[in-house]
């Protein structure tokens, strides 16, 4: 049997301002990553602002208390460094890797952010431009772009915080004002909404005071818990359907609603489920649709809108997506993953299914966190959504708990009245 | 409103430390590389097979036969069929993915410490005896060819063809996709010639990197892998083409909301004398975030999200590729403020802050890409496939120190000058081409 640990030491503090902040020290490479972790995603944008949460992470790039435009920029890549923000349904994050040389610096350029930023209307049209054609590079001029990402919530999703499109409509987009901004930043970018995390070659005690340094005196503002966005379950097949005129071939995507991730021990076998039914050449769909039948191009499958199940809150779905030719019918597709769907459901996994299941995903994620930026990932949501950084070293043996007992019965979950279809038909092929 | 703050400066700089690689030759003249690298407990493997393609007519259907070979190898073995080696494989912790360009088979491995000899058994066995079945084969000929479909459909695929065919012709790197007919005529048969002719350990290199000693790496490699067996013999690929300017050409995709704009020309090999320049060169035209060409296009103007130029280098030439996908209003533009800002650094010389800021990302970065174990495989297999050891690392950071605004001037007009480059645009044709042919003699596909 594999080995199956991940060891790494940590260390946690909280500031008086409510900042929480999270250090994983490790010396084995002169570099360090640093990410900061904002309560607030796409679910938490308000109605007419579609697309405002990502609009505002570019924001957080234009200037802060003390820096221009592009400064942010300079200082990362000037001292060796890289960086990125990226925006969830759930959170809004930043983050740096750099040589060790430059984490005061890192934790400076964070908190010169979480202080203040400085926003012009000059610079809040720019980023509006650049996002439009981030969603004309990546949705309105690409082959399958969005699909399903952003065409199935509005399917299997009935409130405004689940359905909307989170990359936001032009209309929207373009309405977006600098008060929009001021509001949005002073209700949830404050230090207790916020989770530090700095992951490589530091010394703690000396982080813990750069931290107190640059972030101590940013002022505390009260912070609001982030409202439950649960539905209720589906009593009936949902269908939709989306025309991609770029597209050439057909496609199929299925979403169900999985528990609550809040409760680890009931919602990873449904994480496990998604990986037996579709992770790699031995999977059961890639086993049914692609070598025994056939009748796919590709299957995929996943939890979250986003695909990543640790880092989703609840209402989540459990996704499969099926790339078919545009002789094969969809229904031909859908019957052939639902008589295997329902195989598993009625006799359960095969001798060692759940065990070669669970070592292959244990694998991914200790490669996931090896890099220090992702333990500085990982580590912060497990902080920010379940207040247990330790879950970073947890997960290998909590994955390892899973049974096939749990997996049988998750699979029974997955049925056809209780789930969301939606049909792509392609443009591309007359 | 608090008082201003200092920024802090940065700490001194830590000596760019090149980890020790051992390196062995088995009998069967496979090279091995082993990386100790503690962390987490897996190994990153990495197999490098030369695959040039042969000149001429026969070369086109290579890129065919090495698609489906690399697609098909797992596939079945004479031990095993899919279904079995793909769940030996999952029960290691472990995954198994090739893949295929014009120079080379490139084998990924990754697997928990303890299931290597199991991974390298299973490796030994496809290297050794894939069986390419005849239903298998014939399954994944005509996925290949809806995967084709797929890519063809995407405007930056339909530049990146359209580029390379214009810049490299009949050379093997002129061809990215292979064509559906030579997709349909690739029969197992030939696939089984093919692997046994070209699939051999002569002149292929295997890079270990993870939790394990140097010591039990090898011994584990040269247990599994002595049955792997040479027949065949090494080919190479002729050297690319010069690179020269070419008349800009416009594929047309009638209501598309931007214009892909890709503009290709040659750079110098790692080794060559100006090549650490180049980067900066490079560096400070495009090649960052904070780069003269996304500020421009980008911060300031709007007209882009993710402009980026980059060096890339294979076995028979290097060469640079700069690409934005711009709104389609704003095509020309874009192209007056790209190609302003390469003319500029062609022939304006560059600030030393300027230059000092490039080369201090360039010197940071290295460390950052070699610090994890997967970063570290990655780095190292590049290296060794173009004949390069690790310390390489250590020459190249050392001539980055030496650069100074005379080097990337001269770099500037060697790689970067307009009338070296060759442009491609994919847009709307009714609704771009007047103004850039305005700007530019235009040739419309």
């Amino acid at each position: 049997v594999p080995t199956k640990t991940a060891g790494f030491t940590l260390e946690r503090a909280r500031l008086a301002n409510g900042l929480r902040v999270v250090v994983l020290p490790d010396r084995s490479s002169p570099v360090v990553a640093v990410a900061v972790y904002y309560d607030v995603g796409m679910r938490s944008e308000p109605e007419g602002r579609t697309g405002f949460a990502h609009l505002f992470e570019h924001l957080m790039f234009q200037g802060s208390a003390n820096l221009g435009k592009t400064e942010h920029f300079t200082y990362v890549q000037g001292s060796g460094g890289i960086l990125n923000g990226s925006t969830h349904v759930d959170y809004t994050n930043y983050f740096e890797v750099l040589p060790s040389r430059a984490t005061e610096l890192a934790l400076f350029l964070e908190a010169d952010r979480m202080r203040s930023v400085a926003l012009t209307q000059e610079n809040l049209e720019n980023q509006v431009a650049v996002v439009q054609n981030e969603i004309r590079v990546n949705v309105q001029n690409r082959p399958y772009g969005g699909f399903p990402w952003l065409s199935m919530p509005p399917v299997l999703f009935d409130t405004f915080p689940n359905n909307h499109d989170g990359y936001g409509s032009f209309v929207d987009l373009e309405a977006a004002t600098l008060q929009d901004a001021q509001s949005f930043f002073d209700r949830y970018y404050a230090p207790a909404n916020a989770v530090l995390t700095v992951s490589g070659d530091v010394d703690p005690d000396q982080v813990m005071r750069w931290v107190e340094e640059q972030f101590g005196d940013i002022p505390g503002r009260e912070v609001a818990p982030p409202p439950p966005f649960g539905e209720p379950a589906l009593t009936e097949q949902r269908w939709g359907v989306v025309d991609d005129p770029l597209a050439p071939a057909p496609a199929v995507a299925l979403a169900w609603r999985v528990p609550d991730p809040a409760d680890l021990p009931s919602y990873l076998p449904h994480v496990v489920l998604a990986e037996v039914l579709t992770d790699g050449d031995a999977a059961r769909l890639q086993q049914r649709l692609l070598l025994k039948d056939r009748i796919a191009t590709s299957v995929g499958g996943y939890i979250g809108v986003m695909g990543d199940p640790l880092d989703a809150r609840d209402p989540t779905p459990l996704m499969v997506e099926v790339h078919h030719a545009p002789d094969v019918p969809v229904a031909t597709v859908l019957t052939a993953l639902d008589e295997e769907v329902e195989r598993l459901a009625q006799d359960g996994c095969d001798p060692g299914e759940v065990e070669r299941t669970v070592a292959r995903m244990t694998a991914r994620y200790l490669r996931d966190i090896d890099p220090v930026l992702g333990r500085a990932t990982h580590a912060a949501v497990f902080e920010q959504q379940r207040d247990r950084a330790e879950l970073l070293n947890e997960v290998p043996a909590l994955l390892a708990e899973v049974t096939a007992e749990q997996v049988l019965a998750a699979a029974r979950t997955l049925r056809q009245d209780n789930r969301a279809v939606l049909e792509l038909r392609p443009g591309g092929s007359a | 409103m608090t008082a201003p703050r200092t920024v802090p400066s940065l700490a001194p700089a830590k000596a760019f430390k090149v980890p020790a690689v051992s390196e062995a030759t088995l009998d069967n003249g496979l090279r091995v590389l082993v990386v100790r690298r503690q962390g987490v407990p897996l190994v990153e493997l990495r197999l490098r097979v030369p695959f040039a393609a042969p000149a001429g007519k026969r070369g086109r259907a290579h890129v065919a036969q090495s698609s489906l070979l690399s697609d098909t190898m797992l596939l079945g073995t004479a031990r095993r069929d899919a279904a079995t080696l793909a769940r030996d494989l999952q029960a290691l912790g472990g995954t198994l993915s090739v893949g295929s360009d014009p120079d080379r088979l490139g084998f990924a491995a990754s697997v928990m410490v303890d299931g290597l000899p199991g991974l390298l058994g299973l490796l030994s066995e496809v290297l050794t005896s894939a069986s390419y079945p005849k239903h298998e084969v014939k399954g994944e000929r005509g996925r290949l060819l809806q995967e084709l479909a797929i890519h063809r459909s995407s405007p930056g695929v339909v530049a990146r063809e359209a580029l390379l065919a214009r810049m490299y012709g009949d050379h093997p790197y002129g061809r990215d996709l292979p064509e559906d007919a030579d997709v349909e005529a690739t029969t197992p048969s030939r696939l089984r010639a093919l692997h046994a002719s070209r699939v051999v350990p002569e002149g292929s290199v295997l890079t270990i990197v993870g939790d394990i000693t140097a010591a039990r790496a090898m011994s584990l490699v040269k247990k599994a892998l002595d049955p792997w067996r040479s027949e065949g013999a090494r080919t190479s690929l002729p050297a690319a083409p010069e690179q020269e300017g070419r008349r800009t050409l416009l594929v047309d995709r009638p209501g598309a909301v931007q214009t892909t704009i890709r503009v290709g020309g040659g750079a110098p090999t790692r080794t060559a004398p100006g090549y650490a320049a180049a980067v900066l060169a490079n560096l400070v035209f495009g090649g960052y975030f904070s780069s003269r060409w996304v500020s421009n296009i980008r911060e300031d103007k709007g007209y882009t999200y993710s402009p980026h130029s980059g060096i890339d280098h294979g076995a028979a030439g290097s060469r640079l590729i700069a690409g934005a996908d711009v709104a389609t209003g704003v095509t020309a533009p874009a192209l007056l403020e790209t190609f302003y800002e390469l003319g500029r650094i062609a022939t304006v010389p560059v600030g030393q802050d300027e230059l000092d800021q490039a080369r201090r990302y360039a010197l940071g970065t290295m460390a950052l890409a070699t610090a994890s174990q997967a970063g570290l495989a990655g780095q190292l297999s590049q290296l060794a496939g173009a004949g390069l050891p690790l310390t390489w690392l250590k020459d190249h950071a050392a001539a980055l120190q030496r650069v100074d605004p005379d080097d990337v001037l001269e770099a500037g007009a060697r790689w970067l000058a307009p009338s070296l480059l060759t442009p491609v645009l994919v847009g709307d044709a009714e609704k771009v081409s007047d103004s850039v042919a305005a700007l530019f003699p235009l040739e419309t596909q």
